[in-house]
């Protein structure tokens, strides 16, 4: 089966979700962009996109009809190529529009797991539970005739893990977009102990057409994103506790530990920041997921539990704002931060001078708008770090030890084989975390 | 001509602009304008007719039978006169000249001429396609997206190709500059604001054919922008009736309307033939030549439409518009400076009203009346040139005041 005959028929289980609608919305489109070649005139090309709830499947419709409006917009002058002889549409309106149409027009939504048994190719990108997954690939498998082939989005369970559990022989690839899909360029590519050579070579293909960078990382639970991710999780847990011995209550502790991480580690967003963007419950199911699989390493954490236990959550609203959860957010900007300990909200600005008293005076940081991209980054990164290892204040330490944890997370998750090599680690978090600069360098040393 | 009013040209660049909140509609801009004018030449009851030039309303926003928004702007103009006139972004210029028409008729002694587009009700993209219809409908299906952009990179692309690349991309460079700098002394201008710092190295981005277009970039081509002018044109009974000295006028003292076949490509794609048989026409009317005017304000829709019209009215030889322009010539301190308070690149090109913008501009710099953006006018070059054009050098006005 050539790559175009792979999709002509294929679905995607879990579209309505975050990342599901992210990954129906790029195949849609390319599957649109094939079935408009010149060669391919009166072939069909369908994408089902499965999801348990009709409501759901009608919002993400509504989401990728804006999508492909923007998609559309940009190339506009590619798609004036496409349609030139369509002598109707004249108008770069009218030729969007047709556009739209056309990749829609690609698209089944659908409730019935059923549609799946004629596809050729399963994206999944369900809940992360690991039980859930094999069970519909089993029965996935058992009843479509046509081998699919299943590519899954899990960022925590072992391929092969899945592969075994749903006997698909081989027949399966990780395949972990980042949060967005439509914006984010990287995926994971994982391959359980079997992984057909032909499903991988397949799945390069799509990830270059869909203009992604491809990491590889080894079947280990976490991969190379969430195996930093969590552990960086776990340290900034850690550097609340280091705080709160140095008298601070739990709420400052936490703006502390997220301000340092973001500022003073020059990254996009502070830790409990990406916490609440992911999803407290994310983040904790992600740990729990993995901590079965890591070897003399507790991956849980009690303040996420305690978290949890208060509903605080975070996450994104439909629209992509952000909801409350470690902190209050007002249009993105952090005005309070939780108290698990009295179970309430504490306005920045009632601790924001008491926490940099006690933090101390702290180098002043380049913006990360400032640096990433920027071409001569080096040039401003390694004058600031000089200064923040000399400096001598509080929380110059805790920055310095936190760079450093992130670089030894790092080394350890190509040490334990997850990663082939120091440069894949960095180009996970540099591209499917925006940081500016890679965990694994020398700045600290 | 008196009495010239300019709205603030409105667009990306302005500070108070958001492509996604509110704005005003033409209804403000026609009013703020017409207004603006009326209020200086004693009122409405002095007006015998009016004309309004607008391009695209009918695409941008949904209306058409302008004439009758002329009783909205006063209730005095009720029942009097009005049309509407069209020709693309020559408009203004057409709505200029209809009310010279008619005043040299004896039919009108005092005209109200309006022109205005309002263009951020849609994104560039679709406001291509709302241009696009000043070419020749016929070409636009294997046009580029960008369809008027698209036609003056390929002029562009030709001028490059005859004359150079390097030299003409730093004249356009230069012309960007000066636009951008003479915008910063003019508080309506659509680049007011701009504060970066070195312009030339800005303009000298390599364009990006697959983002845009092959030969220019965002720079070099005028603005998306919403804004109306206003002035009056009078006999000299009309400016007794109005109240207003002979000296606050500027004399219209030649003109050239002149029209190119719209279905045929340009005879030269280095040249703006059309504009330079209106100029001409225009200079010989005055009976005078080119060394006697002072300043003028040419349709500088592209830099390298710049370019070009700075040889059309025969300031360069044909190739030599980059030196010449590189050189300062055209900047306002330079031997002959253009658009002087930024043009279409630096003021904005609300596309119908841009005509009659450039007269109000010349009204202001002859009159001494331009604030921070005055030039020096000298008192044996006491003339000022307009350069209105609409399509690709297809509808051309030209008109010469005196001081």
């Amino acid at each position: 089966m050539t790559y175009e005959e792979r999709l002509q028929h294929v679905s995607v289980l879990g579209a309505a979700g975050k990342m599901g609608s992210g990954i129906l919305l790029l195949t849609a489109v390319e599957m649109a962009d094939l079935s408009l070649k010149p060669g391919n005139k009166g072939k069909t090309f369908v994408l089902n996109a499965i999801d348990m709830s009709d409501e759901a499947l009608a919002g993400v419709m509504r989401y990728l009809r804006a999508q492909i409006l923007k998609i559309a917009e940009k190339k506009v002058n590619a798609l004036r190529q496409i349609y030139t002889d369509r002598r109707d549409l004249v108008d770069n309106d009218e030729i969007i529009a047709q556009y739209i149409f056309d990749v829609m027009n690609v698209v089944r939504p659908t409730t019935r797991l059923e549609a799946a048994y004629d596809s050729n190719l399963i994206f999944e990108a369900i809940r992360e539970d690991s039980a859930l997954k094999v069970k519909i690939f089993s029965q996935i498998n058992q009843n479509n005739p046509k081998q699919p082939w299943f590519f899954t989005n899990t960022s925590s369970i072992p391929i092969t893990v899945l592969d075994e559990g749903a006997g698909l022989g081989g027949r399966i690839i990780g395949f972990h977009f980042y949060n967005p899909p439509a914006i984010q360029k990287l995926v994971e590519v994982i391959h359980s102990k079997q992984t057909l050579k032909e499903v991988d070579e397949f799945a390069l293909a799509y990830a270059k057409n869909l203009r992604k960078i491809v990491v590889p990382a080894h079947d280990i639970a976490g991969f190379i994103g969430n195996g930093h991710f969590m552990r960086d999780i776990l340290y900034a847990v850690e550097v609340v506790h280091i705080l709160m011995d140095k008298g601070m209550s739990i709420a400052e502790a936490i703006y502390a530990t997220n301000r340092i991480s973001q500022e003073s580690l020059v990254r996009p967003m502070g830790i409990f920041q990406l916490i609440d963007y992911v999803g407290v419950d994310v983040c904790s199911f992600i740990m729990f997921v993995m901590n079965p699989y890591t070897k003399d390493e507790e991956i849980h954490s009690k303040l996420l539990d305690k978290l949890l236990e208060q509903g605080i959550k975070g996450g994104q609203y439909s629209d992509g704002s952000q909801k409350d959860g470690v902190m209050k957010y007002e249009k993105g900007r952090i005005v309070a931060v939780y108290d698990p300990l009295k179970s309430e909200y504490v306005p920045v600005s009632q601790m924001q001078a008491a926490v940099e008293a006690k933090l101390g005076a702290m180098p002043a940081a380049p913006a990360w708008k400032a640096v990433v991209g920027n071409k001569a980054k080096d040039e401003i990164l390694k004058p600031y770090f000089t200064q923040l290892k000399s400096a001598d204040t509080l929380g110059a330490e805790i920055a310095r030890n936190y760079a450093k944890k992130s670089k030894e997370i790092g080394k350890h998750l190509v040490a334990s084989g997850v990663a082939y090599n120091d440069a894949d680690v960095n180009t996970v978090l540099l591209t499917g975390f925006f940081h500016a600069y890679g965990p694994i360098n020398e700045y600290m040393d | 001509m008196v009495a010239g009013y300019n709205t603030i040209s409105m667009g990306s660049g302005r500070k108070e602009f958001h492509p996604k909140k509110d704005r005003p509609g033409l209804e403000d801009y026609i009013k703020e304008a017409g207004q603006g004018t009326l209020k200086m030449i004693g009122g409405a009851q002095n007006v015998d007719e009016c004309v309004i030039g607008n391009f695209m309303a009918s695409r941008f926003n949904r209306q058409a039978n302008l004439a009758a928004f002329f009783p909205f702007i006063d209730e005095g103009l009720r029942y009097k006169p009005a049309i509407r006139v069209e020709g693309a972004c020559g408009t203004g210029g057409l709505a200029l000249m209809s009310g010279i028409k008619s005043i040299l008729a004896e039919t009108a002694e005092v005209v109200l001429a309006v022109g205005f587009e309002v263009q951020n009700t849609v994104k560039a993209i679709y406001c291509a396609d709302f241009l696009a219809p000043a070419g020749w409908a016929a070409m636009r299906k294997d046009g580029h997206a960008y369809f008027f952009p698209g036609q003056f990179s390929e002029r562009a692309g030709a001028y490059f190709e005859k004359f150079g690349r390097e030299m003409t991309r730093k004249g356009f460079a230069r012309w960007y500059r000066n636009a951008i700098e003479n915008a910063r002394l003019c508080p309506t201008a659509q680049e007011y604001h701009n504060t970066t710092k070195d312009l030339e190295a800005a303009a000298m981005v390599e364009p990006n054919a697959k983002a845009f277009l092959e030969n220019l970039t965002a720079l070099d081509c005028s603005k998306v922008s919403d804004g109306a002018s206003a002035i009056a044109i009078m006999s000299e009974e009309g400016l007794k009736r109005c109240g207003i000295p002979v000296s606050d006028a500027i004399e219209v003292v030649g003109f050239g309307q002149v029209e190119e076949d719209i279905t045929k490509p340009p005879p030269d794609k280095t040249a703006l033939t059309t504009m330079k048989q209106a100029v001409s026409n225009a200079l010989d009317f005055a009976g005078i030549t080119i060394d006697k005017v002072a300043t003028a304000e040419i349709h500088d829709c592209f830099t390298v439409a710049g370019i070009m019209a700075v040889e059309a009215l025969g300031l360069a030889e044909h190739g030599k518009g980059p030196e010449y322009v590189i050189a300062g010539n055209t900047a306002r301190d330079g031997k002959f400076p253009i658009n002087t308070t930024g043009g279409l690149i630096g003021w904005g090109h609300p596309t119908g009203g841009t005509g009659v913008h450039m007269a109000v501009t010349l009204w202001e710099q002859l009159k001494g009346r331009a604030g921070a953006a005055q030039v020096n006018i000298p008192d044996d070059r006491p003339y000022g040139l307009m350069a209105n054009m609409g399509g690709d050098d297809k509808t051309l006005v030209s008109i010469v005041f005196k001081k």
